[in-house]
């Protein structure tokens, strides 16, 4: 049996407050399939982070996520400047953050590490001037 | 699984008028109005009291034990709670209550806030030891720890494992009752004088013992009445009984226990909405301070806000500081202190996750059962009107899939299907005609 399920959803790039919306609506489709919870609260964490840098970063975009029998599949679309080093956004406490985003609490520079650590397979797309494409699986 | 959900909270058919005010206020959504009464969903509900707080018709109740019940022992020891001190108008010294309690009936008194100050200061050690368990979740609040354990299962490792002071104050009060009258322990009853219901269901259903040391719970509210008759006699002869100070006290507003513990970061929150909030956060790692304690209230304010008591929460919460300044940090080193181990303050039991709200039996069911609810709110018109008996659209998707509800309860759907049927009909009748 091949069955998957798809859900779509909208990141505003304006509103702050509703970054997480998607990442804690899959989170609880995931807790009601009884997936195992180690691999939901992966999911959480690396999906909220992605959320948050497409509303910091990328003005917003579209999530697109698949769930499978055995894994999930996230796709994070902004249409942002980009990114123009992936190795160096990649490293741990590098970032960009403006200093009234540092005041909220972000900018740390350990989204994208987290992201990494708590997926099972993560690969960014990015062209400056176009936009971002984080994919990420995280297996059950 | 029967008895791991015992409750407290029930419905009063009779008063029900299925008005739907309870199932929107409730924060598992545990309530189903059917054939126009309120029925609670008994893997849902957390004992939290709030269906009781706003029910207009006063059809949802809380079951405890009444006074009666003192006369099935030989001894019994009243345990107030700390909300119950600020009850009261103008109080200005706890010995006037605790004489009063003994002048309606019980033989001892013991103090839950006594047995608060033991538990602050061994989650202080605890907290300090386990920094890989960071932030640690408080256990005071069942309610709280029952929302973990249906809701949270990654943060179950985060709870603090010791005994709520509740059930230490039981367990102190019984072993002093013991030495001071030779009576075999089961002849001694003993008896939480509660703020809330979720403490009622904690006793019959513990979570972290395997038996609560309570013999009974009884309801502020309905000791109150008879208490405050007795309160000027105990004022003219008042026995000088407390033995706890400022920190338990403090444990009765929310804020206090975190407060007493005395740590460098910690954070309170209460209400329960906002507990669900915390406690989502914190599962997504949302919180970038390291924080050490987390102390969890259900109800606003604090105990002092349980739905069992008198008072409004927060003039209750004010004069509980106000009697607070005049108490002495702590009295625990008092000689009539019973002694005690401190490893009898840890939990014996393990908390296991409930996963209730699974859609079905494994995986690939569930996967299955999740498509269709997916597929049944493209149907539904997304109101939440509640007029089907669920709370939300999506409750009552997840309903038909588990069975217990149908797709022609949403009266949207159901008016759908008149029209069409209303429409063929006429079509029928025109074809007749020709
Ligand atoms: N979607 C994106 N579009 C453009 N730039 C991005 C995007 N995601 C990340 N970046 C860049 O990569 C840097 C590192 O991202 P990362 O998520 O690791 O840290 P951060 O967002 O700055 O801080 P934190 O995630 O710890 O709050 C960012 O500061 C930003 O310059
Ligand atoms: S609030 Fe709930 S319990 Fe009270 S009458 Fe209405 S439906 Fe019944
Ligand atoms: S006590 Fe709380 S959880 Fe239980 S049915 Fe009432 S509102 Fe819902
Ligand atoms: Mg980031």
């Amino acid at each position: 049996m091949s069955s998957s399920l798809r859900f779509e959803y909208q990141v505003s790039g304006e509103d702050f407050t509703l970054a997480g919306e998607a990442s804690s609506d899959i989170k609880n489709k995931l807790k009601q399939m009884g997936v195992d919870p180690t691999a939901v609260r992966k999911v959480a964490i690396a999906m909220y982070e992605g959320e948050i840098n497409m509303v910091i970063h990328g003005g917003g975009g579209e999530i697109s996520v698949e769930i499978l029998p055995d894994r999930i599949i996230m796709e994070l679309v902004d249409h942002g400047p980009g990114i123009a080093d992936i190795d160096l956004a990649m490293q741990e406490g590098y970032s960009t953050a403006p200093d009234q985003i540092r005041s909220l609490g972000f900018g740390a520079g350990m989204g994208l590490p987290n992201m990494k650590k708590y997926s099972d397979e993560m690969n960014i797309f990015s062209a400056v001037g176009e936009g971002t494409r984080v994919h990420m699986v995280v297996n059950f | 699984m029967s008895n791991k959900f015992h409750h407290s909270v029930y419905l009063q058919e009779e008063l029900c008028r299925g008005c739907i005010n309870c199932i929107k206020r409730c924060p598992t959504k545990a309530i189903r109005v059917q054939n126009g009464k309120a029925h609670i969903i008994k893997e849902f509900c957390i004992d939290c009291g709030e269906c009781i707080r706003h029910c207009p018709h006063h059809a949802k109740l809380a079951r405890r034990d009444h006074l009666d019940k003192l006369s099935g022992y030989e001894y019994t020891v009243a345990l107030p709670a700390p909300s119950l001190y600020c009850q009261f108008n103008n109080l200005t010294d706890v010995n006037i209550v605790l004489t009063a309690l003994l002048r309606i009936g019980f033989d001892d008194v013991f103090e839950v806030s006594a047995a608060a100050e033991l538990v602050s200061e061994e989650s202080r050690r605890y907290v300090n030891n386990h920094p890989e368990r960071w932030p640690i979740i408080s256990t005071a609040c069942p309610t709280v720890e029952r929302l973990i354990r249906v809701r949270f299962p990654n943060l179950i490792e985060h709870l603090l494992p010791l005994l709520p002071p509740v059930e230490v104050a039981a367990r102190l009060a019984r072993q002093r009752a013991v030495e001071r009258t030779g009576l075999p322990p089961e002849k001694i009853g003993i008896f939480f004088l509660s703020p809330c219901p979720s403490k009622v269901a904690f006793m019959k259903s513990p979570l972290g013992i395997d038996k609560s040391g309570l013999d009974g719970v009884m309801a502020i509210k309905d000791i109150y009445q008879i208490l405050l008759s007795h309160m000027k006699e105990a004022e003219q002869d008042t026995q000088n009984l407390s033995i706890s100070g400022k920190i338990g006290v403090g444990w009765g507003m929310a804020g206090g226990e975190a407060a007493g513990m005395i740590l460098d970061s910690y954070l309170a929150a209460d209400g329960i909405e906002n507990v669900i909030q915390v406690l989502e956060d914190l599962e997504d790692e949302k919180f970038t301070s390291n924080l050490q304690f987390i102390e969890l209230n259900a109800c606003h304010a604090g105990c002092v806000g349980g739905v069992l008591n008198v008072e409004n929460p927060f003039l209750a919460k004010a004069k509980l500081k106000q009697l607070n300044r005049y108490m002495p940090v702590s009295l625990q080193h008092r000689s009539d202190y019973p002694a005690f181990d401190r490893n009898l303050l840890y939990f014996t039991e393990e908390i296991t996750y409930e996963p209730v709200y699974n859609l079905g039996n494994n995986l690939a069911e569930s996967m299955e059962n999740l498509k269709t609810v997916e597929a049944l709110m493209k149907k539904f018109p997304g109101l939440d009107c509640g007029s089907c008996g669920a709370p939300t659209c999506r409750a009552l998707a997840e309903d038909i899939v588990r069975g217990f509800a149908k797709e022609d309860d949403c009266i949207y759907l159901l008016r759908d299907y008149y029209h069409r049927l209303q429409k063929s009909q006429l079509l029928k009748e025109e074809e007749n005609e020709t």
